[in-house]
C-alpha cells in the first residue's frame, strides 16, 4: 500500500480542527451566542452601561450621554447598529438597553424571554423633500396625492390633483422621480405606516415595515443617499429625516393632517403630534395624529429595557443606574433635543414614560420611587 | 542502518526512487551519503507538511463558508422552496422573496462591464507586453493601471454619484429615456473601469512570456507587427488572457459598494439598460442590518448562497472553456 498523505497525523489533526470549528458555528441562529454570560451586563464594571440600536437616535444620544457623564461620571457606550440589530442584542441580553424607531413586532415579541418595556425618549418627523427649482412656494400635499405618487399612479408634477391642492402655483410638466430608502430603516417604517393608515390601496399592495416592496422609484442608501438623489435629480421627491432636511436647507412640503390642516414639519409640530392620548405601554404610532396642529408623519423613538431587571446576575446597583439614566433622559435630558433638531417629548408622553419607568422592578420591588 | 527518528512507515517500492526525500529509507540513505544531517532531512518533511496544512486550511475555509451559508439558509429554503430562484417579488412585509431580479441584475451588470472593459484590458496588455515592455512610459502606465485596482470601491461609488451620474443623465435626456442617471448602465460603466486592471496585468505578464524565437521566426518570414500579434502572440497567450478575463468577471460579480450607490436599488425587474435595478451583493449589504424577521434574514443569506454558487458555476464554465480551446 502506498503511503499517502491521508494517513498522516497532520491530516487527522486538520480534520479534527475543522469539525470543532463547525460545531462552534452550529449553535445560535442569526443572533450569535445566546449564553454570553461573559457579557458586560453581568461584569463587575457597573459604571459603564451598554446600549445599541437606532441610528436615528445616535446624534442625540451622543450628546445626552456625554452630558450625563460630565454630571455624574457614568459612561454609556451606545452602538448605532440599527433598530433591528438593537432589538436582537437586547433579546440576547448582551446590552443593557436597546433603542428602536418602531415598537417590537409580533415575531420579535415572541423571541424575547421576558416582557420588555418601551420608553419613548424623543420624537422625529419624516419630511417630504422635492427638487423643483422653478417652484418657489412650499408645496402642499394631501395624503392621497402622496400615496398615489409613491404607488406610481401620479407621474407628473402638473397632475390635476397636485394642481388642485396648490392653487396659484405654476407646476411644470416634469416627470416625478420617486426616491426611497434601499436599506431597512425606521424612517421607512414611519412613512409606510402613515401611508397604510391613510390609503387603502397602499395598505393592500405594499403595507408597512422597515423594508417594503416599493412599486416605483430609486433606492438610496441611508437618508444621505435619498437626499443626494433628490438634490441631483430634477423632479425628484423623497422622504428624509426632518433633522437632515433642516440642516441641509432642503425644500420640503406641507402635509395635510387628519384635521385637514396643512402642517409644515417643525420641531414644534412634531411635539404637538405627540400631545395626544398615549396608551399605557406607549406602543403607539404618531402617524396620522389626531392633534390639530400636529405633523402627520411623526414617530416616537423608544428605549427598550427588560421589565424585570434581575437577569444574568445583574446587580441592583446597575439596574438603578440604568433607570436613573433613562429618567434623566426624559426629563432634564430633553433640553438637548431642540438644538439638534429632535422634538422634545410632549407632557403627555413624559407622563406615560414616567409611569412605565416606575413599573420596572428588581427582584419584585420597583426600582424608582 | 536503522531509520532515524522518522516513524512513518516506509515501503519497498519507494526504495527504487532515488529522491532525496526524508520519508524514504533509500532517500535517507542516499541523503546521508551526500552528507545531509538528520535535522535537514526532518526540515524537508516539516516544510512539506506545512505546505499541505496551508492548502488544507484554504479548502476547509471555503467549504466552511459554503456549509455555513447552507445551514443558515435552511429556514428560507423550507419556507419558500425552489421558486425562490425565479420569483420576481421581494416583499419583506408579506415574507415573499424571489431572487430573480437580483440574479438578473448581477449577471447583466457583470457581463456588460466585461464587454466594455475587455477591449481596454487586452489593448493595455498588448501595449505593455509588446510595444513598450520596458522604459519609463511603460512603468508609468503599468503603475497607473494597477492603481485603478488599488482605489477603494467606495470611492468609485462616490465618483460615480458625483461625476458619472450627471453625465449619464444628460445622455439619457438626449436619447429620450427617463433621465434618472442611476441604473444598470451606470453601474456597468463603473464596474468596467474597476475590473480593467485584473485582465490587463495578467495579460501583460503572459504576453511578455511569449518566447522570442517564436516571434522572430514570424518576423523572419515577413510578418508585420500586427500579424505577429494576431497569429503568434495571441494564440499562444489565449489561456492566460482568458484566465485574466475570468478574474475580472469574478471581481465584477461580487462587487458591492460601488454598485449599490449607482444602481438605483429597486426590487422591480429592470426593463431596459437604462432602468434601475439591483444586484445580489447590493441587496445583502443594504438590508442585512435591519432584517428583523428570521425568514427575512435567512432569505438574505440564501441570496448570498445563490451568489456563491453562481460565481462557482461561472468559474467552472470558464475553466472548461479554457481547457477546451487551448492546448494546455
Amino acid at each position: 500500500m502506498k503511503k499517502n498523505l491521508f494517513n498522516s497525523k497532520f491530516f487527522t489533526a486538520a480534520v479534527m480542527l475543522s469539525i470543532f470549528s463547525f460545531m462552534g458555528c452550529g449553535g445560535g441562529e442569526g443572533g450569535g451566542k445566546t449564553d454570553s454570560t461573559a457579557a458586560a451586563s453581568s461584569s463587575g464594571d457597573d459604571n459603564a452601561l451598554i446600549g445599541a440600536g437606532s441610528s436615528f437616535d445616535n446624534p442625540l444620544f451622543s450628546k445626552m450621554f456625554s452630558e450625563y457623564n460630565k454630571m455624574n461620571g457614568l459612561k454609556v457606550n451606545y452602538q448605532s447598529v440599527g433598530s433591528g440589530a438593537g432589538i436582537s442584542q437586547l433579546t440576547n441580553k448582551t446590552v443593557d438597553f436597546g433603542a428602536s424607531d418602531a415598537p417590537m413586532n409580533g415575531k420579535q415579541d415572541s423571541a424575547v424571554s421576558a416582557p420588555v418595556l418601551h420608553i419613548p425618549v424623543t420624537a422625529g418627523a419624516v419630511a417630504l423633500s422635492y427638487n423643483l427649482a422653478e417652484v418657489k412656494d412650499t408645496l402642499k400635499l394631501t395624503p392621497t396625492i402622496l400615496a398615489e405618487i409613491f404607488l406610481g399612479k401620479i407621474t407628473k408634477w402638473n397632475d390635476p390633483k397636485i394642481v388642485a391642492a396648490n392653487k396659484g402655483v405654476k407646476l411644470p410638466a416634469t416627470g416625478i422621480v420617486v426616491a426611497h430608502r434601499s436599506d431597512g430603516s425606521g424612517t421607512t417604517n414611519i412613512f409606510t405606516t402613515y401611508l397604510s393608515k391613510v390609503n387603502e390601496d397602499w395598505s393592500a399592495k405594499v403595507g408597512k415595515g422597515s423594508s417594503v416592496n416599493w412599486p416605483v422609484g430609486l433606492g438610496g442608501k441611508g437618508t444621505e443617499g435619498v437626499a443626494g438623489m433628490v438634490k441631483q435629480t430634477p423632479g425628484a421627491i423623497g422622504y428624509i429625516e426632518l433633522a437632515y432636511a433642516i440642516q441641509n436647507n432642503m425644500a420640503y412640503a406641507k402635509v395635510q393632517n387628519k384635521a385637514g390642516n396643512f402642517i409644515t414639519p417643525t420641531i414644534a409640530s412634531v411635539t404637538a403630534a405627540a400631545n395626544i392620548t398615549i396608551p399605557p405601554d406607549s406602543k403607539i404610532s404618531l402617524t396620522n395624529t389626531e392633534a390639530a396642529d400636529g405633523y402627520p408623519i411623526s414617530g416616537f423613538s423608544w428605549v427598550l429595557i427588560y421589565k424585570d431587571q434581575k437577569y444574568n446576575s445583574r446587580s441592583s446597583d446597575r439596574a438603578g443606574k440604568l433607570l436613573n439614566l433613562i429618567s434623566w433622559m426624559i426629563h432634564d435630558g430633553q433640553q438637548y433635543s431642540s438644538p439638534l433638531t429632535y422634538a422634545p417629548l410632549s407632557p403627555a408622553a413624559v407622563a406615560v414614560a414616567d409611569a412605565i419607568l416606575k413599573s420596572a422592578t428588581y427582584d419584585g420591588k420597583a426600582i424608582l420611587q | 542502518m536503522s531509520p532515524t527518528a522518522n516513524k512513518n512507515s516506509i515501503t519497498l517500492s519507494e526504495q527504487s526512487l532515488g529522491v532525496i526525500d526524508s520519508k524514504s529509507k533509500a532517500g535517507s540513505l542516499s541523503a546521508r551519503a551526500l552528507g545531509r544531517s538528520g535535522r535537514q532531512i526532518r526540515m524537508e518533511g516539516l516544510f512539506k507538511r506545512t505546505l499541505v496544512l496551508m492548502g488544507l486550511i484554504m479548502v476547509i475555509l471555503v467549504f466552511g463558508i459554503l456549509i455555513t451559508l447552507i445551514v443558515e439558509s435552511v429556514p428560507s429554503i423550507k419556507a419558500l422552496g425552489l421558486k425562490y430562484l425565479w420569483g420576481r417579488t421581494w416583499d419583506p412585509v408579506q415574507d415573499i422573496y424571489g431572487a430573480f431580479p437580483f440574479l438578473l441584475g448581477t449577471l447583466l451588470t457583470s457581463f456588460l462591464a466585461l464587454l466594455i472593459s475587455v477591449p481596454f484590458s487586452i489593448a493595455v496588455a498588448i501595449f505593455l507586453g509588446e510595444y513598450y515592455p520596458k522604459g519609463w512610459f511603460s512603468n508609468f502606465l503599468k503603475n497607473t493601471v494597477e492603481l485603478i485596482a488599488a482605489v477603494p470601491s467606495v470611492i468609485y461609488g462616490f465618483w460615480g454619484l458625483a461625476v458619472l451620474v450627471p453625465i449619464v443623465r444628460s445622455l439619457e435626456t438626449k436619447i429620450g429615456v427617463p433621465p434618472i442617471g442611476v441604473g444598470i448602465f451606470t453601474s456597468s460603466l463603473i464596474l468596467a473601469v474597476m475590473i480593467i486592471p485584473y485582465a490587463a496585468s495578467l495579460g501583460r505578464s503572459v504576453i511578455q512570456m511569449v518566447p522570442s524565437p517564436l516571434k522572430e521566426g514570424a518576423y523572419a518570414l515577413g510578418a508585420t507587427r500586427w500579424e505577429v500579434i494576431r497569429s503568434v502572440v495571441l494564440p499562444y497567450t489565449k489561456s492566460g488572457l482568458f484566465a485574466g478575463i475570468l478574474l475580472s468577471l469574478g471581481r465584477a460579480l461580487g462587487e458591492t459598494m460601488a454598485v449599490t450607490m449607482v444602481i438605483g436599488n429597486t426590487s422591480q425587474l429592470p426593463t431596459s439598460i437604462f432602468a434601475p435595478g439591483n444586484t445580489m451583493a447590493s441587496v445583502i449589504a443594504n438590508e442585512f442590518t435591519e432584517a428583523d424577521k428570521a425568514v427575512y434574514l435567512s432569505a438574505l443569506i440564501e441570496l448570498g448562497l445563490v451568489l456563491f454558487l453562481v460565481t462557482t458555476v461561472i468559474n467552472m464554465i470558464g475553466k472548461r472553456v479554457i481547457s477546451r480551446f487551448t492546448n494546455d
